[in-house]
């Protein structure tokens, strides 16, 4: 099997607006492809329709090979999808270590001791080791965003759809976040990433999908698509 | 890496030690204590079970249902049903009223899950209200007036016999030392079960539940079945202990069975005051509710007025209750659910 993924005319509308139109594309096994687009671009959409929170009226979405269209969310986790969320949305009630372990037991379907080890060393990778006693609720937003990575990672994903992870984040504290996505991609995670910071994207990924109006607009490698005249025009607004 | 996860402290096995102590005391309690203290222990030990599951339901699980006397009442009927119709011990016919709410949780469930918050609390409610009018309308238990355990069947309870032979007392006051041991029986276990899931697998998931859903079913929590699986057990506990409540009563009618005053709203009030989810929170807001209760027992509609008054108060400058005002000032934890991770982590390989 190649292809993890794979989305075949895939299309969504909320009331008139179409947020998702006829997208069709296939991620191989242990690739990183970035999903660059307009804000209103439907790119948060396309991940709740590859998670499974949102059901799309036309078309079918594979994974690893089986017909996911109309799975429900979990079980699409226990298949190998993780997330973060665009906004952080940390379990504020626990501490961050048990944001990991209820992700570690019913992402894997394991007992939670069998999850402990690796939560913690999730946790150490993460930086968040030192703050794993403390409730979610009190983290700041880097932290936030590094247990929104912590707890997707705590699923044992094999492809990784991360939603802006790097949006609000210092130069030095993106550069960590980089460093820890390229380790996790080294192992052989896929991965799917949304950013608007496009050189955290660059340093990673091997191939960009640009999305407008809910239309696949541009695939393929990352030097291509940036310079090419219409992705330019309608992403970044500039005239060439 | 040498890590472990654990909820186990220091002040949750002194509790526990204590706890073991206090529940022999408890039941060796009848061979000193009055009738009146056993039948305020009753009341207190029913109210805190009921208080339990409802800070189970709402406090643990996010379900706020002011529909829970439908579980009391259909209890408390399907006990009676069992005595009247089929002549069974009063006793064993408890078993019926966790049956009888199961039956009845079933399809509340699968409409009130629809709503959400504020309808889910006033859907709960409806349900209560229409089983309260159906039930009244069944006239082998008595119809809207109600009626009483005959007296052939309160006459011969089992191990009453026994209760008046061990300590020398009355009939009467043998059937309350059982009904208090039974509800001491209850509330102990039902606490010990609360606190076993919460710091099982499934207590995780439900906290998970509680504090966002959408974030929970994305790491793969079965969102619904934690649901409909807590508010069933909350459902079957409370129908047990609504027929044990009428065991001791001995008289039923659908206004008292099916009460929102009683059953709900005071059981809010207890979990409210004390705290609402934490175990310590009911244990603490029944003692504080009984001791209002008897302080302005003469003082008819001033009663519900103070109690009114004190619940605002609580929620405007002490929103986590009073047991949260004391954890707060002392960090104790007398039923440590939060798992702790200790020890060191070493290198875990992704940066390598």
């Amino acid at each position: 099997m190649t292809e993890i993924l794979s989305l075949s005319g895939v299309s969504k509308s909320f009331g008139a607006l179409k947020v998702t139109d006829d997208v069709s594309f296939s991620v191989p096994k242990g690739q990183a492809l970035g999903i660059i687009g307009p804000n209103g671009a439907g790119k948060s959409t396309l991940f709740n329709l590859i998670t499974g929170n949102f059901a799309p009226d036309a078309g079918t979405i594979t994974l690893m090979g089986r017909d996911v269209t109309r799975a429900p969310a979990m079980e699409r986790v226990r298949m190998g999808v993780g997330r973060s969320f665009q906004i952080p949305q940390p379990f504020e009630g626990m501490t961050v270590y048990e944001n990991l372990a209820v992700a570690a037991s019913f992402g894997r379907g394991q007992p939670e001791a069998a999850g402990v080890e690796d939560c913690a060393r999730i946790l150490h990778d993460c930086e968040l080791f030192h703050r794993a006693n403390t409730p979610a609720g009190a983290l700041s937003l880097l932290d936030r965003k590094r247990l929104e990575l912590a707890r997707a990672m705590a699923t044992g994903p094999e492809l990784l759809l991360l939603d802006e992870i790097a949006g609000g984040l210092t130069e030095g504290e993106c550069q960590a976040l980089i460093a820890t996505i390229k380790g996790l991609h080294a192992r052989g995670v896929t991965i799917i990433w949304i950013e608007h910071v496009l050189h955290a994207l660059t340093a990673v990924v091997e191939r960009l999908l640009v999305l407008d109006f809910g239309r696949v607009i541009g695939l393929g490698e990352p030097d291509q698509i940036m310079a090419s005249k219409e992705v330019r025009e309608i992403y970044l607004g500039i005239e060439i | 890496m040498t890590v472990t996860a654990t909820t186990r402290t220091r002040a949750g096995t002194i509790t526990g030690i204590l706890a073991l102590i206090l529940i022999a005391g408890a039941m060796a309690l009848p061979a000193v204590a009055s009738r009146s203290l056993i039948q305020d222990l009753f009341f207190i030990l029913t109210m805190l079970t009921l208080a339990q599951l409802w800070n189970l339901l709402a406090g643990y699980g996010g379900m706020v249902s002011v529909g829970q006397q439908a579980f009391v009442g259909i209890g408390a009927y399907a006990m009676f049903a069992g005595v009247i119709l089929w002549g069974i011990d009063p006793v064993l016919a408890i078993p019926l009223g966790g049956i009888a709410a199961l039956a009845l949780a079933i399809p509340t469930a699968f409409f009130a899950f629809r709503l959400q918050g504020a309808y889910f609390a006033i859907g709960t409610w409806v349900i209560a209200e229409v089983t309260r009018l159906l039930i009244a309308q069944w006239k082998a238990l008595g119809g809207g007036t109600g009626t009483s355990l005959p007296r052939e069947a309160t006459s011969d309870i089992i191990g009453v016999e026994t209760i008046r032979t061990i300590f020398e007392v009355r009939e009467a006051a043998a059937r309350d030392i059982l009904a208090y041991w039974l509800a001491l029986a209850l509330a102990v276990l039902t606490i010990a079960a609360i606190y076993t899931l919460l710091r099982s697998r499934l207590g995780l998931a439900l906290a998970a539940v509680r504090d966002n859903i959408e974030a929970a079913k994305s790491v793969g929590v079965d969102a619904r079945r934690v649901r409909w699986a807590v508010f069933l057990v909350a459902a079957v506990m409370t129908g047990l202990t609504g027929a044990l409540i009428y065991v001791q009563t001995a008289r039923i009618s659908p206004d008292a069975a099916f009460s929102v005053t009683d059953w709900t709203a005071y059981v809010i009030f207890i979990v409210v005051i004390g705290g609402i989810g934490r175990i310590e929170g009911p244990i603490l807001g029944v003692l504080v509710f009984w001791g209002l209760q008897t302080a302005l027992a003469d003082y008819g509609a001033w009663y519900l007025l103070t109690l009114g008054l004190i619940a605002i108060a609580v929620m405007l400058f002490a929103p986590r209750g009073l047991w949260g005002l004391i954890s707060d000032r002392t960090g104790l934890q007398l039923f440590p659910v939060q798992r702790r991770l200790t020890g060191t982590a070493t290198k875990g390989g992704m940066h390598d």
